[in-house]
């Protein structure tokens, strides 16, 4: 099964550039081997009760206490407790650190940018390029369920791009950006950005090696949006609200949106855009150039 | 659904386990979630239902063990529970504090023969 989102289909998560699409062919070596040897269940049911509990009880009781009664070795205790204590996300958390010294190693400024459906981070993503695309190397992860609209869209806008297909799957992990970056050629000194699966829940617990992670909320949303899905909220470093130019139209309340958010996590920095009209760009711009220069 | 892909790494840690010491089933196993991992407890409960199907861990007994938030006032220091990631501190009503538990995701233990 694959371990992505448990769909059955191994193959179900497909990696694509725009242009050298492979169609089914796709080299995904998730390596599944999930060896179920069927044959092998021989569930041989031995619960052997011996009951041979060699307690010896012999009661000597003389003052001496020779009372050895702890040794009878629990073998009727149907089995062994081993005690794991583990993480059951480490493996991604180990691969997503492997991936940060990748990253640090080859001085690229690596951020996750995630939100739910439709808050513009594509847009933005476009914009960005376009505007700064000359001052910056910008490389693109995009990660969708279905199709290659965005990677295609992020390719006319100018940046080298692969798009991720989970599939079923609800989020990036650590070992599909492993694999993405090395069949984009991600190359040193670049900012390589991760669109997420459009989603306010899964991705939050799946750290995928990034320099920051970047949360979107766009004014057609609810303000009270960080107070809905607040480890999303906690687990950001940055808080884009877009769309600040449909203000006069919703019911969208900047102050009350931001307080919430501080509250889930006050080391939160904000920046209020429109992609539309390009508001408040220029501060994000200078943020991002700022950064992936003191990217170490 | 990213409860299923946790079910999917509970499978693969218990396996790879199993491997090394050599015991041929998994009888119980007991999972620590804390209130504020982001994993809801009752998904993950239909999650580990479907998820271990066909798995070493299919006639596993299951022991979730729920642990409570707590955090710690970041100016006042005072420890208070908490249920979600935006309760202010009973004392002083700062938000600025840090998780202290609440926030497992861990394979305490299992039972294997």
């Amino acid at each position: 099964m694959c371990d992505t989102c448990g769909c059955g289909h191994p193959e179900e998560v497909k990696m694509n550039i725009p242009g050298e699409e492979t169609g089914s062919d796709h080299n995904h070596d998730h390596n599944h081997s999930h060896s179920h040897g069927d044959d092998e269940h021989s569930h041989s049911h031995q619960h052997g009760h011996s009951h041979d509990y060699q307690h010896s009880h012999d009661h000597l009781h003389d003052t001496d206490h020779a009372h050895n009664h702890h040794e009878h070795d629990h073998d009727h205790s149907h089995g062994t407790k081993i005690q794991l204590e583990t993480d059951i996300l480490q493996k991604n958390n180990l691969l997503a650190e492997r991936n940060r010294g990748f990253f640090d190693a080859k001085n690229i400024f690596c951020l996750n940018l995630v939100s739910s459906p439709g808050s513009g981070k594509t847009s933005l993503l476009e914009k960005t390029i376009k505007d700064i695309g000359d001052k910056l190397n910008f490389f693109i992860i995009e990660g969708d369920q279905q199709t290659m609209n965005d990677a295609f869209r992020i390719k006319n806008a100018g940046a080298p791009v692969i798009q991720i297909n989970t599939g079923n799957g609800c989020h990036l992990d650590a070992d599909m950006i492993s694999k993405a970056v090395k069949k984009l050629e991600v190359t040193d000194n670049s900012a390589l950005i991760i669109e997420n699966v459009g989603n306010l829940v899964c991705p939050a617990l799946f750290d995928l090696g990034e320099s920051k992670r970047i949360v979107i909320m766009s004014t057609t949303e609810g303000d009270d949006k960080p107070l809905k899905y607040p480890t999303m909220f906690e687990s950001s470093d940055i808080c884009i609200i877009n769309k600040t130019d449909l203000l006069p139209y919703v019911d969208f309340n900047m102050e009350k949106a931001k307080e919430h958010a501080m509250k889930v996590n006050h080391h939160l920095k904000f920046f209020d855009i429109s992609v539309k009209t390009g508001e408040g760009m220029d501060e994000w711009y200078e943020w991002l150039l700022a950064s992936s220069k003191n990217a170490e | 659904m990213h409860e299923l892909s946790i079910v999917m790494n509970i499978v693969e840690i218990v396996e790879e386990n199993l491997q090394q010491s050599g015991a041929k089933a998994v009888t119980e196993i007991e999972l620590e979630i804390g209130s504020l991992s982001g994993v809801v407890i009752e998904a993950l409960e239909f999650a580990l239902e479907e998820g271990i199907k066909n798995t070493i861990l299919e006639h596993a007994r299951k022991n979730i063990i729920k642990i409570p938030g707590r955090a710690r006032c970041n100016k006042c220091s005072h420890e208070f529970d908490v249920d979600d990631l935006f309760t202010p501190c009973p004392e002083c009503s700062s938000f600025d504090s840090t998780i202290m538990q609440g926030e497992e995701l861990r394979i305490k233990s299992i039972v294997v023969e």
